[in-house]
């Protein structure tokens, strides 16, 4: 029987990048078949040339053995192919029913096709366990459902072959297993799946084989049996990569941040952080698991003094921090840091040269320059031998801050920060779009810092992240702080629950 | 007050409330699709010098509609152009299609007749005369236009996937449907509204064009249209509701307020603009629009 998908020779370029060359990838169907890279692989575009969304410069597409042209979202879908994007193509005001029937409407009223799609959409519902209220808007439904509704939209119509971009970014680890449990039954059922991430456990618990791109090339193709994390890492990155930094057991020192019952509202007047207390020792990661949105970011630039509590209060070094005092200006000359969680947004300029965005928050310093005059070359020279330091590449201190990879900026953010010898240290998402090459440096820096006597509030949406570094975990749901582990004595079902908002007490 | 003057201001309300209803409705279309349409006035103002000139050159007030929509649709496709197709500013595409409509047509009319922009005055068939109750033809073609675009936005294929355009037109893009086509289709069909409203003005309400006839309907149409949170059946009553003030405001011109005197005309007449402010300011709460609209699509690279 022939692959369900095959892609031979497929070249594509943007301008001067050459995103695709001379891909070929062969997959068999009725399996589930992960690809994995680094950002910028060129993983994303081959998808998009699959479904349509661009033209291949050359090369061939062939579904279930024959030629097929696929120069728009219409013909992919004619050829049974469906994609669930990272970000979802849903209309949120819409209702379920009317984003599914959307382009597949059944005649030029509404009405009769209407019945149609609820009487499929109970089959599927019936036939996979998709249950949903399809009378819901969207925008009403979790983030879980909504991807849900993806996955129908591709099912009704009539996907054989699902490609999905990264889709468990945005789930908790609970949704993320019934989303795995749904690919193993679509697979069952004959479905072929293609599963894009760069989350190497995945592919490791749910694939048949796996496929790995680098810097635009597919470098290999592997059945899942036969591999390891450690050979699919070294593949992506082209060395040997450590996944998993050592760190050893440490004491932790006196208590430096002391945050008691801090509340937070946001412009809209929602309760984003409701009730919470932590403290951070000196030589101690504390980090905060939970999903996106459950009020992570707001209790950590709560406390950075970037947005002020309606409640709560905050002791530093045992000092109580008065609300006149609270902002990041007196928080950091304190010796509190925060490495925020999005770097383009907070913590650098992108329009700025490196060397401008890397004193961002510090250009007062007198050591800079003169009076209020900074000193351009000092600043260069200061820059350059950070750079080298921490490894940025290309090493160029005048270059734009946008020009550098996602990990170069973040590298270049540590590095600020770091390097004023912070007491504590806040960091949002540190890898947040950072290769893994990258990830390996800024796990190896942090842990540094937390043995050298830094305080580290350390908060990710990587479990993998927050499980590897933390000493000690808390879990934020709702804006609620769940539960409280040591790393060495939980697992990811127990945080998982945690962050579902299945208290100790409740449990 | 007696129900002669109460009926009179009712009668010159749907009068004063038809041009904006119609431009109001152009508007919903496109905003509706995601294109930010500030053009509005201008393209009534072309509809209503070519209606005119072409009511009079041909002596059929049909033949005027039927020039008044294609100027307003020309007009209608340069928007289109240049903020669907070259993805420009369409704040900036509208400005200009307004000063464009504004110079041309007071030029041109001013070339054609010499008589500072206006028309010769239209007589006979050359007008649309009273239809039925004393209101001409276009009054109930317009208003006929409420109950069709709610059903067409509600109830078809062609309306789901307006709405869906309007608010997420990746998610249009994907599912196979053509993001431009969709516009395109709004802003034409928004061409023919504001085409329908300018013809009402110059050959329906008024027997001839003069410079600038619009005077701010177009604007007043998308405060309307904010105010009807951008759907039909509220954008009639909300054009009606400044068609009556409007007609209030034309009753009390002359009249005298007891220990103030004469009340100025100007400030009469300002009064539906002051009501717009208040009213959008204070009292119709978060009006939201389509959340695409004045994004042009892009495919994401």
């Amino acid at each position: 029987m022939s692959p369900a998908i095959e892609l031979i020779a497929i070249n594509k370029s943007f301008g001067a990048v050459h995103a695709n060359k001379d891909v070929n990838l062969s997959v068999e169907r009725g399996t589930i078949h992960g690809i994995v890279g680094e950002n910028g692989a060129g993983k994303s575009t081959l998808m998009s040339i699959l479904y349509g969304f661009y033209e291949a410069d050359s090369g061939e597409i062939r579904v279930s053995g024959k030629p097929t042209r696929i120069r728009s979202s219409n013909d992919a879908i004619n050829a049974g192919i469906g994609m669930v994007h990272q970000h979802f193509m849903l209309v949120e005001p819409l209702t379920v029913v009317e984003n599914v029937m959307l382009g597949a409407e059944g005649g030029a009223m509404l009405r009769a096709g209407e019945a149609k799609v609820r009487k499929e959409l109970a089959r599927l519902a019936k036939d996979y366990g998709l249950e949903i209220d399809v009378d819901a808007t969207v925008a009403e439904l979790s983030v879980g459902l909504q991807q849900r509704v993806e996955i129908l939209k591709a099912l009704y119509r009539g996907a054989d072959t699902l490609i999905l971009d990264e889709p468990t970014a945005v789930l908790t680890p609970p949704e993320a297993d019934a989303l795995f449990e749904l690919l193993r039954s679509l697979k069952q059922q004959g479905k072929t799946v293609i599963l894009i991430t760069h989350k190497l456990r995945e592919i490791m618990a749910i694939t048949d084989r796996v496929s790995v791109m680098r810097r635009g090339e597919m470098v290999a193709t592997v059945e899942t049996a036969n591999t390891s994390p450690p050979e699919l890492a070294e593949l992506m990155v082209g060395r040997r990569v450590l996944l998993r930094v050592e760190k050893t057991e440490k004491a932790p020192g006196a208590p430096m941040l002391e945050v008691q019952n801090l509340s937070v509202v946001d412009a809209r007047g929602v309760l984003r952080v409701a009730d919470a207390s932590l403290t951070v020792h000196a030589g101690e990661i504390v980090g905060i698991a939970g999903v996106a949105g459950n009020g992570q970011s707001e209790l950590l630039e709560a406390i950075a003094g970037m947005r002020r509590p309606v409640l709560g209060s905050v002791r530093f070094e045992g000092q109580n921090i008065g609300a006149a005092d609270h902002n990041p200006h007196q928080m950091r000359k304190l010796g509190l840091l925060h490495v925020p969680e999005d770097r383009l947004r907070m913590g650098l300029v992108p329009a700025f040269p490196a060397f401008e965005s890397a004193i961002l928050g510090f250009s007062e310093e007198p050591q800079l320059g003169c009076g209020p005059i900074l000193d351009h070359d000092r600043l260069v020279a200061d820059l350059a031998r950070k750079m080298e330091q921490y490894d940025v590449r290309p090493p160029a201190p005048r270059l734009k801050t946008s020009n550098f990879s996602g990990g170069n900026q973040q590298k270049i953010v540590l590095a600020r920060e770091i390097e004023r010898n912070p007491k504590v240290l806040l960091v949002g998402q540190p890898t947040r779009g950072v290769d893994i090459g990258a990830i390996e440096f800024i796990h190896r820096r942090l842990i540094a810092l937390r043995d050298a006597g830094v305080g580290i509030l350390l908060v990710s949406v990587e479990l993998d992240e927050i499980m590897h570094l933390s000493d000690r975990i808390l879990t934020m749901c709702g804006g609620k702080i769940t539960g409280e582990r040591k790393a060495s004595e939980t697992n990811e079902q127990d945080l998982g629950l945690l962050m579902a908002g299945v208290t100790d007490e409740a449990a | 007050m007696d129900l002669g003057i109460l009926a009179t201001i009712l009668d010159s309300a749907l009068r004063l409330s038809i041009p904006l209803l119609a431009a109001c409705l152009a508007g919903l279309w496109s905003e509706r699709s995601g294109v930010v349409d500030i053009g509005l006035e201008g393209k009534m103002l072309v509809a209503a010098a070519a209606a005119a000139a072409a009511a009079y050159a041909f002596g059929s007030a049909w033949v005027g509609l039927l020039f008044g929509i294609l100027a307003s649709i020309a007009f209608a496709l340069i928007h289109g152009f240049a903020s669907i197709s070259q993805r420009g500013n369409q704040i900036v595409s509208g400005v200009a299609i307004n000063m464009l409509a504004a110079g041309l047509t007071a030029i041109v009319g001013n070339a054609w007749y010499g008589q500072g922009g206006r028309t010769p005055p239209l007589e006979g068939d050359q007008r649309f005369g009273d239809f039925v109750f004393g209101h001409s033809v276009l009054v109930y073609v317009t208003l006929l236009a409420v109950p069709v675009t709610w059903f067409v936005l509600g109830r078809t294929r062609f309306g789901l996937r307006l709405r869906a355009v309007g608010e997420n037109p990746a998610a249009v893009d994907t599912a196979g449907i053509s993001v431009a086509g969709l516009r395109y289709s709004a802003v034409v069909i928004g061409g023919i509204l504001c085409g329908i409203g300018g013809t009402y003005l110059s050959v329906a309400q008024a027997a001839g064009f003069l410079p600038n006839m619009t005077a701010g309907r177009g604007f007043i149409a998308l405060a309307a249209l904010i105010f009807a949170k951008w759907r039909a059946w509220p954008a009639l009553g909300a054009c009606f509701l400044f068609g009556l003030l409007d007609a209030i405001a034309n009753q009390l011109q002359g009249f005298s307020l007891p220990g103030i005197g004469e009340i100025p005309v100007q400030a009469i007449q300002a009064l539906p603009y002051l009501m717009t402010v208040i009213l959008l300011a204070g009292v119709i709460g978060k009006a939201i629009p389509p959340r695409a609209a004045g994004v042009p699509y892009v495919k994401e690279r």
